[in-house]
């Protein structure tokens, strides 16, 4: 044991020594003093002075996804500029979806914004909640079943329009050949995605799953692919942390092929600055999580209903190298 | 007339036939070998040298991190935090260097230190508290996810890491860890000369030394192995750091490569790292193995997971496909080592 003991001792004493050390061993580029010097205030006090609603929402997000994040983001700020108290919970699970949009119904919650990426087993459950009298709005996927569900509206993009707005594009450049990079097995809305953009390519289209969760093996796939059929021009990723891998594997098989990719972030917009990614097309997420609080807010204060019973439309946006400086520092700070 | 020549069997010479029936990476070699012609008929493009590099990458990733596991699985344990333990020391790496604004290498020296603490409380946890290791590392691949999530979120304030690519340091690190050569059309990656480095190291350690010794005895039965002096708390602690010393050179590599981190990343990689080890013929029950093995079945699982795209298969039966060949190379694997055993 106190060879143990002293193991932990020694471990503590080089911690120590190099957390002194890298007060010294500082980096003059970069980080986030980097960062602290570009950041601009920020606003955050309620403009409105309406009783102090609370808004659940509920996402079928999976843990750790950067697409969510950007919502989450746009619901807060809209939270914060009309008076809501913004509750937040998701799981890739339907049923544990579900189970928490039970949940804030029996919190007696003023409204409810979900996701409807399995709609049939979220169907009961909104029928409670408008029963219940809560407002509900959805939000990102399932325009199609939103109003038969009697949610007031849907805000979000139709995954199968930015999939042929992607096909259009891509016959717009004269590719012949492209490759729909899926990072998903089973995920309607890529599968979707793709399929719009295999429709309203002019050229012909395959599909290739990768493995998410695993880097290194989108790389290797990617790469793969590539190196198995040189006539392909054009690969398609469908979220932006999977589009510098693949410029990566571009490189590696040395192909030729122009990288897209749905979604924006920091190194999407680095990429299309430079020129190594063609073109980005975003849902523009901070509206989907900003509207649908605000929709809510205009519901209870004003009896507003936007849409028509139609879904409202946040994309696609094509985004090329043109926009991308002036989109970056909004992508930097979380919003874009 | 002199005695006769056999007095004692065990001492008799064995034929090289009979030695090599006898390594437990025999049947491994067996699959790969057969995985590999497969491929080589099902897809054109599969024995380019530039496909072949493809396929050494894909593999080497797994590798690097198939051989410590096949050697704590030797040593008759599991590490279920092995795969989110790369990602964590990915994100420890990225978010000291970014939050400090410290010189890249001083990221990468906390996450070290940082990576084998948490080995080491693995190792230290299970010798402490005698729950089985499946307990423990459950436990802590939970906790793992549960702060790349939390941790990453509270100071970056999104899911994935900042881009510390324009910081100081950051392309001798990349060097080290994520670096290649370009020999003619053939990209070969430095994970490659880890894993090989890594397996010739375990190799040397497993056959070679006084620890080799221990981490077999500790595997075959701790009791016994304990009667006879091994001490089975030290070797334990040391294999669960081994296996944090290499998921901190995996978490390194793909920081320096991919450049961001996203937190969610590496939650089932540990399966992989253990298929690969099995594959190569550790035992499930632990005191059997090899780290040449690993390296095998994590080649076979390269080829595999490219084969099939290099096939050009409909991409839909991917996974089916995936499971049915490691199937079949497992059985393979675990068919010609009875045969071995027999004789």
């Amino acid at each position: 044991m106190a060879r143990v003991r002293t193991g932990v001792r020694v471990m503590g004493a080089v911690l120590a020594a190099v957390l002194g050390a890298s007060l010294v061993g500082c980096s003059s580029t970069g980080g986030k003093r980097a960062e602290e010097r570009a950041k601009t205030a920020q606003a955050g006090r309620p403009a409105v002075n309406t009783p102090r609603w609370t808004f659940a929402m509920v996402t079928h997000a999976g843990d750790g996804d950067t697409f969510w994040d950007i919502v989450q983001k746009g619901a807060k700020d809209a939270a914060a500029k009309d008076n809501i108290n913004f509750v937040y919970a998701h799981d890739d699970q339907a049923q544990q979806q579900a189970q928490f949009v039970q949940n804030a119904i029996d919190q007696k919650a003023d409204g409810i914004i979900v996701s409807l990426a399995k709609p049939e087993a979220l169907k009961d459950v909104i029928a409670k909640a408008v029963k219940a009298g809560i407002p509900v709005v959805t939000v990102n996927s399932g325009s199609a079943q939103s109003a038969e569900y009697g949610a007031l509206t849907h805000i979000g993009q139709d995954e199968q329009i930015a999939g042929e707005a992607v096909g259009a594009e891509l016959t717009k450049r004269g590719r012949k050949k492209a490759v729909c990079v899926l990072h998903e097995q089973g995920n309607v809305g890529h599968e979707q995605r793709c399929a719009g953009a295999k429709k309203a390519f002019g050229g012909t289209m395959e599909n290739l799953y990768v493995e998410g969760t695993n880097m290194p093996s989108v790389q290797a796939a990617i790469q793969a692919k590539l190196q198995a059929d040189p006539s392909v021009d054009s690969i398609v990723t469908l979220g932006a942390p999977f589009a510098p891998t693949a410029i990566k594997a571009k490189d590696a098989a040395g192909s030729k092929a122009e990288v897209d990719t749905f979604d924006l972030n920091a190194s999407v917009a680095r990429d299309l600055k430079s020129g190594a990614l063609g073109f980005a097309v975003d849902q523009q997420p901070y509206l989907q999580g900003y509207e649908a609080i605000d929709l809510l807010w205009l519901n209870r204060y004003n009896a507003d209903v936007l849409g028509g019973g139609r879904p409202v439309l946040t994309g696609p946006q094509i985004v090329t190298g043109a926009e991308a400086a002036e989109l970056e520092e909004y992508i930097k700070r979380g919003t874009r | 007339m002199s005695a006769p020549a056999l007095a004692d069997e065990r001492l008799a010479p064995t034929s090289l036939l009979r030695r090599l029936l006898g390594r437990p990476e025999l049947g491994a070699v067996v699959g790969a070998a057969a995985v590999f012609v497969f491929f080589s008929f099902a897809a054109d493009s599969f024995l380019r040298a530039s496909s072949l590099s493809t396929v050494l990458y894909s593999a080497s990733t797994i590798g690097i991190m198939a051989v410590p596991v096949a050697l704590l699985m030797i040593g008759g344990e599991f590490d279920l935090s092995a795969g989110v333990m790369v990602t964590t020391s990915a994100l420890l790496s990225s978010m000291f260097s970014y939050q400090m604004t410290a010189n890249v290498w001083v990221g990468v020296l906390v996450s070290l230190l940082v990576t084998l603490a948490i080995g080491f409380f693995n190792g230290f946890m299970l010798t402490r508290t005698k729950l089985p290791s499946f307990i423990i590392t459950l436990g802590t691949f939970l906790m793992l996810t549960g702060l790349n999530l939390g941790f990453t979120k509270l100071i970056s304030g999104s899911v994935s890491t900042k881009t510390i690519a324009d910081m100081e340091g950051f392309s001798s690190a990349r060097a080290l860890f994520a670096s290649q050569w370009n020999v003619g059309s053939v990209t070969l990656k430095v994970t490659i000369l880890w894993w090989l480095v890594l397996v010739a190291v375990a190799t040397w350690i497993l056959l070679r030394t006084r620890a080799g010794n221990w981490i077999f005895a500790v595997g075959g039965g701790a009791d016994a192995a304990r009667a006879t002096g091994v001490p089975v708390v030290k070797t334990r602690i040391g294999l669960y750091m081994g296996v944090a010393l290499c998921a901190w050179i995996s978490g390194q590599h793909i920081l320096f490569s991919f450049d961001v981190v996203q937190s969610g990343e590496g939650v089932g990689n540990e399966f992989l790292y253990i298929i690969a080890a099995v594959i190569g013929g550790c035992l499930m029950t632990g005191g059997y193995g090899s780290a040449i093995g690993s390296a095998v079945g994590a080649f076979i699982f390269g080829m595999t997971s490219n084969g099939i795209v290099y096939a050009q298969w409909n991409p839909d039966w991917f996974k089916f496909f995936l499971g049915a060949m490691l199937l079949l190379a497992t059985l393979l694997n675990a068919w010609v080592r009875k045969r071995a055993e027999a004789k």
